[in-house]
């Protein structure tokens, strides 16, 4: 009698039938997919994007070139030359460089930073269609700072809690 | 010189340019089957699909067409280089001369030929060739071994298909194609179709059109976890799509080939009045994408076969009961219509 069953079974596709309606049930369903460039998916406060110098209210840079985040770098990513600043001879960086190609987004530099400059803010979206254009210098970390510092302000915020 | 154009040079020019129209819309027709079958497999899989080029990514087979054209070809160093360019050729010439004969409405084929079936069943036999050449021409060990493999699956599928189709043809006394749709109208709409009489033959001739274009779950020859693309391995570019356009035109032939079998062709599904002031080309057309809806739908919903499971269900199962049908046929309609 089983394997009657079984032959009619395997005879009629009755496996067949049943999984096709399954896969109708899947073929009408929502999708799962985010719509991706129109849509985005929620980002944690503490998500590793890329960098940014930010600036105090005034509009003075933060860095002090103290090369704390230069040292911890563990790819070594980071290039910093010092030196007195012309006007007022405070200590400054003259260079400020990111091998953004050779980072590995860790977030040492952020957490060794004593005065918040270097931070990783919230944008993921910086590909580039060449390589030269993601060695980054002092002035391209400070306009993403002055683009992002709101995003970026909100999300220190948001994190100081748990710190 | 009037006599050699009414009899030659008219009908000559009249058939080659039915052939150009009929390869066009056959091609954009592909190009909207292509991005259906993506579509609806990634429907399955609660996916969106290609949906950025164009509205709804309607156009995304043309993109793919052009990134095609762009893209540089390779001719391995190893292989034999006149037939890995014909390889190609070969395939999607093949695929699409056999629309020569599908009639798509009463007396919308090309070639309106007595024995249209044998021609179909012919060409699309000769189809192996193109894969044969492909993976031998390569010379690479995944393009030959694909090869090899596709070889034993389409002339297995080919032998129970063959004995599927003279059932068909047993019903409706004809080879022809056109007369063969015609034997389905029998005043009883969507009944009188070859598929109720005769569905077990239906279901087998179904899941042989799977297996003889290569599809999923029989899409052994270029099992991604085995045999990378198969016997595309080595190609890219242009011969490439060539290869995916044969392919698919394949699959949309025999689609068609079920419909006028055991469809209807471009029959109304009801032989009264809302239904028949639709043309019957209509009628082909939603027939044929009903036909590779399912097919689609196979492939989203049924896992690979293996191998020898693939080997025993074509020469043990298949061939055993279409073998017995023919034979079952034939003396039903001998004493149907002599008696005993």
């Amino acid at each position: 009698m089983t394997r009657f069953a079984q032959a009619a079974k395997s005879l009629l596709l009755l496996e067949f039938v049943s999984a096709f309606w399954l896969a109708m049930k899947y073929f009408v369903a929502p999708k799962a997919t985010l719509n991706y460039p129109y849509e985005k998916g929620p980002l944690s406060p503490r998500f590793r994007g890329q960098h940014a110098l930010r600036r105090y209210p005034n509009g003075e840079e933060r860095c002090i070139a103290c090369k704390l985040c230069e040292a911890i770098c563990p790819a070594q990513a980071i290039t910093i030359e010092a030196g007195p600043r012309r006007n007022d001879g405070t200590r400054r960086t003259t260079r400020y460089d990111i091998d953004m190609v050779k980072c590995i987004y860790c977030g040492f530099c952020q957490e060794a930073c004593p005065v918040e400059a270097i931070v990783e803010g919230p944008n993921f979206e910086f590909a580039t269609e060449t390589r030269e254009e993601l060695y980054y210098d002092k002035a391209r970390l400070l306009s993403n700072g002055d683009r992002w510092e709101r995003e970026i302000a909100k999300n220190i915020e948001l994190d100081s809690a748990y710190r | 010189m009037a006599e050699f154009w009414t009899s030659y040079g008219w009908p000559t020019a009249l058939t080659i340019v039915h052939s150009l129209v009929t390869i066009v819309v056959l091609l954009v027709f592909i190009a909207f089957v292509l991005l259906a079958d993506r579509k609806i497999w990634a429907a399955v899989q609660m996916r969106r699909g290609p949906n950025v080029v164009g509205p709804f990514g309607l156009w995304q087979s043309f993109a793919d067409l052009l990134k095609f054209f762009f893209k540089e070809f390779i001719i391995p160093a190893g292989s034999n280089k006149g037939l890995f360019v014909i390889a190609p050729i070969i395939t999607a010439g093949l695929a699409i001369s056999a629309w020569a004969v599908i009639p798509v409405a009463e007396g919308w084929a090309v070639a309106d030929i007595n024995v249209g079936i044998l021609y179909v069943f012919a060409i699309s036999s000769l189809e192996v060739y193109g894969v044969i050449i492909a993976g031998w021409a390569s010379n690479s060990k995944y393009a030959f071994l694909s090869a090899l493999r596709s070889a034993a699956q389409m002339v297995s599928y080919e032998v129970s298909i063959g004995f599927v189709i003279i059932t068909v043809l047993l019903c409706a006394g004809s080879l022809n194609l056109t007369e063969i749709v015609l034997a389905q109208d029998r005043g009883l709409g969507l009944f009188g179709w070859y598929w109720l009489p005769l569905f077990p033959m239906f279901v087998i001739f179904f899941i042989s059109l799977l297996a003889e274009t290569n599809r999923p779950p029989f899409d052994l020859l270029e099992a991604e976890s085995e045999l990378v693309a198969g016997y595309m391995v080595e190609y890219s570019s242009t011969p490439y799509m060539l290869f995916m356009l044969g392919e698919y035109v394949a699959i949309i032939l025999l689609c068609s080939l079920g419909t006028i079998l055991f469809l209807g062709g471009w029959l109304p599904p009801a032989p009264f009045a809302p239904f028949t002031w639709i043309p019957g080309v209509i009628w082909f057309v939603l027939k044929v994408c009903a036909l590779f809806f399912l097919v689609s739908m196979v492939k989203a919903f049924v896992p690979r076969y293996r191998y020898d499971q693939l080997m025993r269900l074509g020469w043990k199962v298949f061939l055993p009961i279409s073998l017995a049908a023919v034979l079952v046929v034939a003396v039903v309609l001998r004493v149907w219509q002599h008696g005993i």
